[in-house]
């Protein structure tokens, strides 16, 4: 098991430097800088050009400022941002929960709903039910983010009246961030009518975001259900006389579940590339919103820790699936 | 079981120790459409940055009359200015208190010492605090203000002196800008201090009608009306929020829907809808921007006035701004909207004539026409939202005439930077008015010294450059109109640029809302504004 969590954490090494090299190469091969694009049409003075550019480090060769970039990064320091002067990692920190809150919901939903339609589709396979379920889910695969959330902003916050527009509560409740999770923090305030607030807000982010998943989750549950429901045991079941839904839900659900959870685990790098979508839609303070505006502006710092960060969440989510492979089946733990 | 003692306790204290609290009494939230970089407006140059921070916390010794390129007295009462136009003498609001916030209690009023150390930042790179905060102040550089301020003297502790290297008639304007908000001294020490001068940027002390209370970036901006602000009745609210919304469609959803009351820029295809709403109204303003197509003077055949001519009088300029401005524009004639004083309003645009156009061509020596560039902002601007539209419909008029133009673009700061570069032959650009002063306009995007700047077209005529060059260093308005309306005589004769239109802005609000002013700065302020 040890040299299986070496191997793993070999390839890990590599993986890092050559995102922080490409985080770095990407920002800075986009034109312009951080002070042209503050200026915008403002006439710069050559002489200010040329200080805030030293003060900033922007003035030093392209590969030196990538050394002290990794050497810092390897330091935990991931620099100040150039428009807050805030530490990249303060903002990160603050930012993040807001992205992992938002996450989990999309991710619960996703399953629950991807579970249970794929489910339905693999049981009546060939109805109408089969098809519409795969129609709808191959549709919300194919789903601009940006449209389908405004439609649903538009059908159930403003028509309807049922949902909130944007935002991660009403904003007239003043709730003190303590995890920066926000139905935690509303629920250590005691104060339920702001947790029903929270969770309100939460509703249409999280399906814009768990679309995708969801349809994916929906079509890997189909295909492995029906294989499971072809294999012999099923049929013994059946021969039994057991009942359907048991047969389902006990007997081939259980089994069918390991590629799904597979693809549950992949879908983390999705849900974080729909992040930065749905939280610009949705007015969600997260990190995708933040790391646009920093490549709109130039943010050097900003954007290589966010994407330093994110790849390496990445990567930790990826070798842990890996580990988790290993403890469950031994062969992937052997083989080389 | 004591683990769950345990957890119990640790809840409670958090509990104790956190807290939501529901907004009471007036609250305004508005939908604004970014989240600002920092609460010190000195080191910034955007609106976003200044309604956070300069627009609620802070004041200015001059202030602009709300909604107006007008100023006024702010934190200096009234002001002397010697015979020689380059001595200040400002005389300060007595009983002005700053903020008392968890982080900082004023032991003392706003005074001289305050504004010394105002704009002792903004002129002194070697001031300790200055070291401190690594900052730079971008928007008093370009305005002059670092090289032209010689001395700030303390007179008295409710008297100023500023002493200028040379006469600025805009100087007064200039202090009105967001960049000139008045710091308190005695905060700043207790930041240098306790090692924490960067906090200036996070946590603001002003004296202005808002206090900060609180930020979440991307989310939230919290402030709390100031109970004790010196200018009674401009604070109506007890609480102002901002309501960071950055997708123009949601900032109107949540209008609407009544999660905010007030909201910024608009898309100009919600106009129509926003209109038709009777829970919303939308009032407008000419807006105090322009934008232009520039032409590099310094490239051939547009070094000829005639050339200019000829393309200024085959624009469609009607037909721009119904498609382009979706009629939420006004056509301009001069290098300045019509509100700017100084506004020649004798002078009239070349009527649109192909023919005559193509006869000026065959004048210059160029019957068959010719190919030039025509670049195209990559962004939208508050003078110009859509270039790239507005580059497609003056290409075609050009075509008309014989005049291949081929669309270029290219990143934003690099757009910027090429064009200053004078690699452009003709390029789509605009303006804000920064400060209300014709100069402004006419010195800043015209003027000899702007030929490596603002001035695109790299146009430098000596007789416009005597006029503006006189017009700064008087003090008489009715002189200076007379030689800005001289200057826009000789700017229409040889069309340096085409002024193609004046975008209006709209501010859409709830109809409860009441005393909101629509600034011409494109500045969102929140003094004296109520709730219904």
């Amino acid at each position: 098991m040890i040299r299986f969590l070496l191997r793993r954490i070999g390839v890990v090494i590599p993986t890092f430097l050559s995102i922080t090299l490409l985080a770095f190469s990407l920002i800075h091969l986009i034109p312009g800088d951080p002070i042209l694009v503050m200026m915008g049409e403002r006439h710069i003075d050559p002489e200010f050009y040329k200080l805030a550019m030293q003060k900033l480090g922007l003035d030093q060769p392209l590969y030196l400022q990538y050394w002290h970039y990794l050497v810092h990064a390897l330091h935990g320091d991931l620099g100040l941002s150039v428009r807050s002067q805030v530490p990249v990692m303060q903002e990160f920190l603050t930012l993040f929960p807001a992205t992992v809150e938002l996450s989990i919901c999309a991710m619960i939903f996703a399953t629950v709903v991807g579970l249970g339609a794929g489910i339905i589709a693999a049981v009546k396979r060939g109805t109408v039910a089969d098809h519409g379920v795969m129609g709808v889910a191959l549709a919300g695969y194919s789903m601009p983010i940006f449209w389908w959330g405004l439609i649903l902003i538009m059908v159930f916050s403003v028509q309807l009246g049922i949902t909130p527009v944007s935002g991660r509560i009403d904003l007239l409740y003043d709730v003190t961030p303590v995890t920066g999770l926000m139905l935690i923090d509303t629920l250590l305030a005691h104060d339920m009518d702001a947790f029903r607030s929270a969770l309100s807000h939460l509703i249409l982010p999280s399906i814009v975001l768990g679309t995708i998943p969801m349809a994916v989750i929906a079509r890997m549950t189909r295909s492995s259900m029906l294989e499971v429901l072809r294999e012999d045991y099923i049929r013994t079941a059946r021969a039994k006389g057991l009942s359907m839904t048991r047969i389902v839900l006990v007997h081939a659900l259980r089994n069918a579940l390991m590629p799904v959870i597979t693809v549950i685990g992949l879908q983390v790098g999705t849900l974080l590339a729909g992040a930065v979508l749905t939280e610009t839609i949705f007015s969600w303070p997260g990190v995708g919103s933040w790391l646009i505006n920093a490549i709109g502006a130039r943010d050097y710092p900003v954007v290589q820790g966010g994407i330093l960060l994110i790849a390496t969440l990445i990567i930790f989510v990826n070798l842990l699936v890996d580990v988790l492979y290993g403890v469950i089946n031994p062969r992937i733990r052997h083989a080389r | 079981m004591k683990q769950m003692k345990a957890g119990i306790v640790l809840a409670s204290v958090l509990a104790l120790a956190t807290g939501a609290s529901l907004a009471a009494g007036k609250t305004l939230i508005y939908c604004s459409e970014g989240s600002p970089a920092g609460f010190d407006p000195a080191r910034y140059t955007t609106g976003t940055d200044f309604d956070a921070s300069a627009e609620t916390i802070y004041n200015r010794l001059v202030e602009f009359v709300p909604g107006s390129t007008q100023i006024r007295p702010g934190l200096a009462d009234k002001w002397d200015v010697s015979a020689d136009g380059r001595t200040y003498t400002f005389y300060l609001h007595k009983g002005v208190k700053f903020h008392t916030t968890p982080y900082f209690k004023p032991t003392r009023d706003f005074n001289a010492d305050d504004v010394i150390f105002t704009f002792a930042r903004l002129t002194d790179k070697n001031l300790p605090f200055n070291k401190a905060t690594n900052a730079t102040y971008p928007y008093a550089s370009d305005m002059g203000m670092d090289s032209n301020i010689a001395k700030v003297e303390k007179i008295d502790p409710y008297t100023v002196k500023i002493s200028l290297n040379k006469v600025d008639a805009a100087f007064l304007q200039n202090i009105a800008m967001s960049f000139a908000s008045v710091m308190s001294a005695e905060y700043a020490d207790q930041l240098m201090k306790t090692g924490k001068a960067d906090q200036i940027n996070t946590q603001p002390i002003g004296t202005g009608p808002f206090i900060f209370q609180a930020y979440q970036k991307d989310s939230v901006i919290r402030y709390n009306g100031n109970t004790e602000y010196w200018r009674k009745g401009d604070v109506r609210l007890d609480k102002l929020i901002f309501a960071i919304t950055t997708d123009p469609s949601v900032r109107y959803q949540k209008l609407q829907k009544g999660e905010c009351q007030i909201m910024s820029y608009p898309r100009p295809a919600d106009l129509k809808a926003m209109q038709a709403n009777p829970a919303l109204k939308v009032p407008s303003q000419a807006g105090f921007n322009l934008g232009y197509v520039s032409y590099n003077v310094t490239h051939k055949p547009l070094d000829k006035v005639e050339v200019r001519q000829a393309l200024d009088m085959a624009i469609n300029k009607k037909a721009i701004i119904d498609a382009v401005y979706q009629g939420a524009g006004q056509l301009a004639t001069n290098p300045m909207p019509p509100t700017q004083w100084s506004y020649n309003k004798t002078l009239k645009d070349a009527p649109l004539d192909v023919n005559k156009a193509k006869a000026l061509l065959a004048k210059a020596g160029l019957p068959n026409g010719f190919e030039i560039t025509l670049w195209a902002m990559p962004v939208q601007r508050p003078y110009n939202p859509n270039a790239k539209l507005m580059a497609e419909m003056i290409q075609n008029d050009w075509a008309k005439i014989g005049v291949k133009a081929k669309i270029v673009t290219y990143e934003w700061g690099e757009y910027i930077k090429r064009a200053r570069a004078g690699e452009d032959d003709a390029m789509l650009i605009g303006w804000n008015g920064d400060n209300g002063d014709p100069d402004n306009w006419l010195g800043t995007l015209l003027g000899c010294e702007a030929v490596d700047g603002n001035n695109y077209g790299k146009w430098c005529q000596k007789d416009f450059n005597d006029l503006i060059v006189k017009a700064r260093s008087l003090p008489n308005q009715a002189e200076r109109t007379k030689l800005y309306e001289q200057a826009q005589v000789i700017f229409k004769r040889d069309v340096p640029y085409t002024p193609v239109a004046h975008s209006t802005v709209y501010q859409p609000m709830r109809k409860e809302v009441d005393g909101f002013k629509i600034s011409p700065f494109a500045l969102n302020a929140f003094y004296g504004v109520g709730l219904k």
